[in-house]
């Protein structure tokens, strides 16, 4: 069957050892976790978390009703193919000592959208928000400009209401 | 009114009618094992930790009820952890009290410090660290709801030292550990499920651990009766359905009957009910019940379509199910067909004709010990057994008439299961006889058991089916690897009598066939702890043998075949 990504969309409650019954629900399943973000919800004591994985359809099927009867895991649901909104985040840092492309640079930020979110002599550093496959193309792009280095977030994935 | 947390412990224990706790004392629970002192609750003291979660895992199978072990912390709680695995795999209700350090030590590398929460979150249900006493009873009946509830499993708590000599005000303790509420049937399912069955012309009942856990055995007896059905089940499921009922066609897979696996082949509809399609009963997945559509019913979502595709999923207690089905099925006035009544009439014919069996010659054969345990228990045992060609034997040759009387790691496979588990379910049911089928090897890994049930007076009759070999891989090499026979030769076993006697219990042998009949009424009408020793055939394999990865059609019947050529 063919792999695909998977977005998980996982509300649970907030323990300090959920998240390792979680990703030890994939790894069990031989499923690599791409990336990962959680965090509080309205409610305080309940955690959302969005894992993003590749896989055939089937495998993710089963670790969602594995998760989702995990004793703390509220609800757990599959993202993909449903009407959803997923942003991704990465702070970039990049060459700032030449003046020729500081220009260049800050022409490109405002365009887009990106923030530069620091600047010295030496480096400065890109708020850069946008939508997976996309996202790493437009950093990628960033390597004529000196790109040094960059971290990213895991995704966060919002469904879009009735 | 101020309690410790021991005392609280020991409350919520009793809240939830717990009679019997397996166990064994250590430094970071010998506050608790003070309390206990103090107790009314029964202690069964064991040799080996993991005795002590066997014990509280049979107990479970035999009573229906939650089992309850007690260990210390690091090497106590490790040493459970094969048990706990054991009773995940079975979905059987067990709560595990570990042992901790003291808060302020927990992440030092203290003395008989493990992070036992960490170690057991694949192979428990759900795990618990107690950080604060004030949690420690909403936690004790939360780990009790959650192991019963749904499907059933092993739950860990793990207590600090320090958090069980607090005090606290043990206060009535609110209730909001309430099991998850169940959700109403789905009536167009069930419809749906009613219309399969009508429109069936061969239809089958696999029933598994589901039926007997579940408490639906009665259902499943009626269902069958009013499908006219046959019904073959899992190991796990035996004794749900009576193995003396005509409609009964055996266990199916890897060592099952030719009529059930026969019936798998050819059967139009599968019923499914609390089975979870194991590799040892589908064999080939893809040449599974292929001319079958599949209803599987089972209490846990993750079961369905996880091996085999089901047509219709049944997401329910086995029993609500079944009772829903079976209105169903009065109220649209089903009958079985004549082509039902034709393929009940020709699944009998292949019991007939393909009956279970093995050679009647020379030495003992275990088939016939195990033939012999049924006969002279007149069928009314409870019967435990260890793991390999015991197990098989214990599972084909005993016929199981009622649910909890057979008690077997199914899932993990577990050598050394199935003495202390004979020992949970004889501290369960003092009155009833309780055999424990074993092996020469597998009696060996919990062999220390003897002076926990002496001690504790449970009369456990253990049968050691001698073959002086690791018989189960020993066939496999015979068939498999040229008959290299690495390391599955026991030709130094110790003399098992002796040990009985050294543990104060009796032990007795048969050499010959002659002399099984004799050993056996013997050990059954002698009191206390009794260790049976049957010298058997070194060379006998279990058959019916389907080789994994092929298809159940695909049955090796060994001796059984020229019998099979002449019935035919």
């Amino acid at each position: 069957m063919e792999s695909q990504k998977n977005v998980l969309s996982i509300l649970v409650n907030n323990k300090l050892d959920v998240l390792a019954r979680i990703s030890g629900t994939f790894s069990a399943r031989n499923v690599n976790i791409e990336s990962i973000s959680a965090n509080t919800t309205m409610d305080p004591e309940r955690t959302r978390i969005i894992i993003t994985a590749m896989g055939d359809n089937a495998a993710m099927e089963k670790i969602v009703k594995q998760i989702a009867r995990l004793v703390d895991v509220i609800e757990a649901r599959n993202l993909a193919g449903i009407m959803a909104v997923t942003r991704e985040m990465v702070l970039v840092r990049l060459d700032w000592s030449k003046r020729e492309n500081r220009r260049e640079i800050e022409m490109l930020a405002e365009r887009k959208g990106w923030k530069i979110l620091s600047a010295d002599e030496r480096n400065c550093i890109l708020e850069i928000t946008g939508e997976n496959g996309l996202l790493m193309e437009e950093v990628m792009g960033l390597h004529r400009f000196g790109l040094e280095d960059f971290t990213r977030t895991g995704v966060v994935a919002i469904e879009k209401g009735l | 009114m101020k309690a410790t947390g021991s005392q609280i412990l020991f409350r919520a224990l009793e809240e939830e009618g717990v009679d019997v706790i397996f166990g064994y004392p250590g430094g970071a629970v010998i506050g608790i094992y003070d309390e206990l002192f103090r107790q009314k609750v029964r202690h069964i003291l064991v040799r080996h930790e993991q005795g002590a979660i066997h014990a509280a895992d049979g107990y479970a199978r035999a009573s229906g009820k939650v089992g309850v072990c007690l260990v210390t912390s690091g090497p106590g709680a490790t040493n459970t952890v094969t048990g706990i695995a054991n009773a995940y795999l079975d979905s059987i209700p067990v709560v595990i009290f570990t042992g901790q350090v003291s808060t302020n030590l927990i992440g030092s590398d203290a003395f008989q410090e493990v992070d036992i929460t960490g170690i057991t979150r694949p192979c428990t249900k759900h795990n618990f660290l107690v950080r604060n006493v004030a949690d420690l009873k909403r936690i004790v009946h939360e780990s009790f709801m959650i192991a019963r509830s749904g499907r059933p499993g092993p739950v860990l708590v793990d207590l600090p030292k320090d958090v069980m000599q607090a005090e606290t005000e043990d206060e009535e303790f609110p209730f909001n550990a309430a099991p998850p509420v169940e959700r109403p049937l789905d009536q167009e399912v069930i419809a749906k499920a009613v219309e399969m069955i009508a429109s069936a012309r061969m239809p089958l009942i696999f029933s598994g651990g589901g039926v007997v856990y579940g408490n639906a055995s009665e259902e499943l007896r009626e269902l069958a009766g009013v499908m006219g059905a046959p019904v073959t089940s899992s190991l796990m499921g035996l004794g749900a359905f009576p193995a003396s009922d005509p409609l009964w066609l055996g266990m199916p897979g890897m060592h099952g009957t030719w009529a059930a696996n026969t019936a798998l082949v050819h059967c139009d509809l599968l019923l499914g009910i609390g089975v979870r399609f194991d590799d040892r009963v589908t064999s080939r997945v893809s040449a599974f019940a292929q001319n079958a559509r599949i209803i599987h019913i089972d209490i846990d979502a993750a079961s369905i379509d996880k091996i085999v595709r089901a047509d219709l999923p049944i997401v329910a207690p086995s029993k609500n199910a079944l009772s829903a089905i079976i209105a169903g099925l009065k109220a649209t006035g089903y009958a079985p067909s004549d082509a039902v009544h034709d393929w009940r009439k020709q699944t009998i014919l292949w019991k007939i004709t393909h009956p279970l069996g093995y050679e009647k010659s020379g030495a003992i054969k275990p088939q016939y010990v195990v033939e012999k345990l049924y006969e002279l228990s007149s069928g009314k045992a409870i019967v435990a057994t260890e793991v390999g060609q015991n197990q098989m034997w214990g599972a084909q040759f005993y016929k199981y008439d009622e649910p909890n009387c057979f008690i077997s790691s199914g899932g993990l496979g577990t050598m050394g299961f199935g003495f202390p588990a004979a020992i949970g379910a004889q501290a369960a049911c003092p009155d009833r006889l309780v055999i424990d089928i074993a092996g020469d090897g597998s009696i060996q890994m919990n062999i220390q058991e003897l002076g926990t049930a002496v001690q504790n007076k449970l009369p456990v009759k253990i049968a050691i089916l001698n073959n002086s070999s690791l018989g189960m891989v020993r066939q496999w090499q015979e068939m498999f690897y040229q008959k290299r026979y690495s390391h599955t030769i026991l030709d130094e076993n110790p003399d098992f009598l002796k040990i009985a006697e050294a543990y104060g219990a009796t032990g007795l042998r048969a050499n010959k066939t002659s002399e099984v009949e004799e050993v056996i009424k013997k050990a059954f009408s002698t009191e206390g702890v009794v260790v049976m020793e049957f010298m058997v055939d070194p060379e006998e394999s279990v058959y019916p043998f389907v080789k994994p990865g092929a298809p159940l059609c695909e049955m090796d019947l060994g001796p059984m075949a020229d019998q099979a050529k002449k019935a035919a």
